[in-house]
């Protein structure tokens, strides 16, 4: 079964905080009241939670994303 | 089936329409504003928003079939859809269906949100702001209860929650701490003369 | 000795060189295409706006999506404040750059090609501008130029894209990254213009060529630009590979005791004088050893100089320069750079120094672009390097640090 992570676009994250309200096994607060997102694929039984995270953002910054079996960039590069 | 009881519901699930509406938009400027407290997180105001506004729907949807197949008023599915086509009370029930086609307009932007994008929901949304009055006045034009006692203590209620709400956001900065700096950061790299 | 390719030819104090000039000297530039990829794999060239990237392997990534129409944006956005390199080049070695950026197009298979250049940078836009006339009308046809927001962020590679598109130079989120969806959704290859000029000269003289122009296993040539105590600063081209020692003798030397050297910019981080000395500036060794070259930036501090000081007004300088769209890096930056200035102004709060260390965990990694990694990245190595004055500093008000 194909595993999903959550992604986030920061530049449309607005911290409206309602993502770590409801999935806070995943998802917690820095100091200004952003999201600070645990890496790595979510669990089974923690899916629903995500998506009721992803489907509360107001700004639709969160999405559920396929995780790509991609090879770690070279260091420094500006890959993500 | 009796005609008053169709009759009966229509009046009925128009109050309730409005409470509800009225709560909606209350709530719904308190999720903007980002309104929270220690029993009340922010989920529960914008998920409240969301599940009152789909009752109200309901209850609107009762309103306006009873009020079509109601053959003392007849109405006629045309006169539901085409502003201002009745013969009965033509203008009120007019400005009735227009506050529908709007709220229509408003509820199927918001289920397909993740395929319009949030500009345009965005916008849309603002219509809110004009679906309510016009729905509280075509409240007070076709209502037969509008000056019952009970009536009108439902419109005081509800228009002045309303009214405080909108005041409040009026007055209130934008909640997004960022809105000012990205703004000016924006308009010092954005393109100055169009080649 | 110095070891010219890029600034072959005549003198700085010439200006820039003619397209004729450039032809006699160089010939007409070679056409591109896919070989000349594999010829750019050979040779060893890394990009020069600060990610040192393999260029063969990044034309690659653009070519193999590229049905005809990919984009090509020449980045001489050059935001760094103390990198003078790109503008250097560009004002007198204009036709290398027009060169590189036609030869990646043709490599690629782009219908468009842009020269994007910082506006504030008004000698290089002149001499890219009056070159541009200077070129056949086929070629002419086929180029833009564009001046670059005078930002910090401006030359990151979705800002380029975005001010292409939108006219806004703010970075986008990634996914899909340029290579993939960039101008008009389509394969777009942001390349630096130093990259660009070293590709006009492979292209020409071949991999082997570049590989030899470099010390031990370096390949080609770098630009540098050496700023801070020394007695000659300014913009030099040396063998990859070279000593710092070597860059400090051919600016002038220092003038008194070196005490760090700042390599890469604001983007790159300190090093101790002792250790800097021998150091080879090789990118593609660096960047094997998770160090970087950066953009090129080698800056001294001597012992007359507070590093403190230093490093607090670039900290604000970066924070300043924030995009502002995502909270972690424009606030994070902020009370970083806020509690940097406190400390080197000898008024730090007891929970300052700690606070340094937990808001750079927390900042790293959470921004939609590299801005804060790379803020993060040189607070960290002035943490290290000076590890003993910031504790000096931070505990100077008479509070001891808990």
């Amino acid at each position: 079964m194909a595993q999903t992570e959550l992604w986030i676009d920061r530049t449309k994250c607005d911290g409206s905080r309602l993502c770590a309200e409801l999935f806070p096994e995943r998802i917690a607060l820095d100091d200004w009241g952003y999201p600070i997102i645990a890496p790595g694929p979510i669990p089974g039984p923690l899916m629903a939670h995500a998506q009721k995270a992803v489907d509360s953002c107001p700004v639709l910054a969160l999405a559920l994303r396929r995780v790509e079996r991609r090879p770690p960039p070279p260091p420094g590069t500006k890959a993500s | 089936m009796n005609d008053t009881i169709l009759w009966y519901t229509t009046r009925g699930a128009g109050a309730v329409s409005l409470v509800l509406l009225s709560a909606v938009v209350v709530l719904g400027v308190l999720s903007s504003v980002r309104f929270e407290a220690p029993s009340w997180p922010r989920f529960l105001t914008t998920g409240l928003h969301r599940n009152l506004a789909l009752t109200a729907v309901v209850f609107l949807a009762l309103h306006i079939v009873t009020a079509v197949v109601d053959p003392f008023t007849h109405l006629g599915w045309v006169a539901a859809v085409v502003p201002f086509s009745s013969y009965y009370r033509t203008f009120w029930l007019g400005l009735g269906v227009i506050a529908i086609e709007l709220l229509i307009a408003i509820t199927v932007t918001s289920l397909v949100r993740d395929l319009i994008g949030h500009s345009v929901w965005r916008v849309i949304h603002w219509l809110s702001y004009a679906s309510w009055p016009i729905a509280v006045v075509h409240g007070f034009g076709t209502g037969t209860d509008t000056w019952a006692a009970w009536m009108l203590a439902i419109d005081v209620i509800c228009i002045g929650a309303v009214v405080v709400a909108v005041g409040a956001r009026l007055m209130l900065r934008s909640p997004d701490p960022l809105a000012a700096d990205r703004a000016k950061f924006r308009e010092r790299v954005s393109r100055k003369v169009v080649k | 000795m110095t070891l010219l390719s890029l600034f072959a030819g005549p003198p700085s104090s010439a200006g820039a060189e003619n397209f004729r000039d450039h032809t006699t000297r160089l010939g007409h530039r070679p056409r591109g295409d896919r070989a000349l990829i594999d010829t750019l794999d050979k040779s060893g060239l890394v990009g020069r706006g600060g990610a040192s990237f393999p260029v063969g392997v990044k034309w690659r990534s653009v070519q193999s999506r590229s049905r005809g129409s990919a984009v090509v944006i020449a980045n001489g956005a050059e935001g760094e404040p103390l990198s003078r390199k790109d503008r250097t080049l560009m004002a007198l070695r204009p036709h290398l750059v027009i060169d590189g950026a036609l030869l990646a197009a043709d490599a690629v298979g782009a219908s468009r090609t842009l020269l994007y250049v910082g506006e504030a940078h008004g000698g290089a836009a002149t001499a890219i501008a009056r070159a541009l006339a200077e070129r056949p009308p086929a070629e002419r046809a086929r180029l833009n130029l564009l001046g670059a927001p005078p930002s910090y962020v401006a030359g990151e590679e979705t800002a380029a894209v975005n001010f292409v598109n939108s006219g806004v130079a703010a970075p986008v989120a990634i996914p899909p990254r340029p290579f993939e969806r960039g101008v008009d959704g389509r394969p777009t290859l942001v390349q630096n213009v130093e990259s660009l000029a070293h590709a006009a000269l492979i292209a020409r003289f071949g991999d082997a060529w570049f590989q030899s122009l470099g010390r031990h296993h370096a390949a080609g040539t770098i630009l540098l630009t050496v700023s801070g105590a020394v007695a000659k600063p300014g913009v030099i081209e040396v063998a990859s590979g070279c000593s710092v020692d070597e860059v400090l003798a051919l600016a002038g030397g220092v003038s008194g005791k070196t005490r760090a050297v700042l390599l890469g910019g604001y983007f790159g981080g300190w090093i101790r004088a002792e250790q800097a000395g021998s150091m080879a500036l090789d990118p593609n060794g660096l960047r094997a050893a998770g160090g970087s070259l950066g953009c090129g930036v080698v800056s001294v501090l001597d012992e007359t100089a507070d590093p403190l000081d230093v490093s607090a007004r670039i900290m604000q300088h970066l924070a300043n320069e924030s995009a502002a769209q995502c909270g972690p890096c424009f606030f994070g930056l902020r009370s970083l750079s806020a509690a940097t200035t406190r400390i080197a102004a000898r008024q730090a709060d007891h929970g300052d120094l700690p606070q340094l260390h937990r808001w750079t965990a927390m900042v790293k990694g959470r921004g939609a672009c590299r801005h804060p990694d790379g803020a993060v990245a040189f607070l960290q190595s002035a943490l290290t390097v000076f590890e003993p004055e910031f504790t000096a500093a931070a505990g100077a008000r008479g509070r001891r640090a808990s």
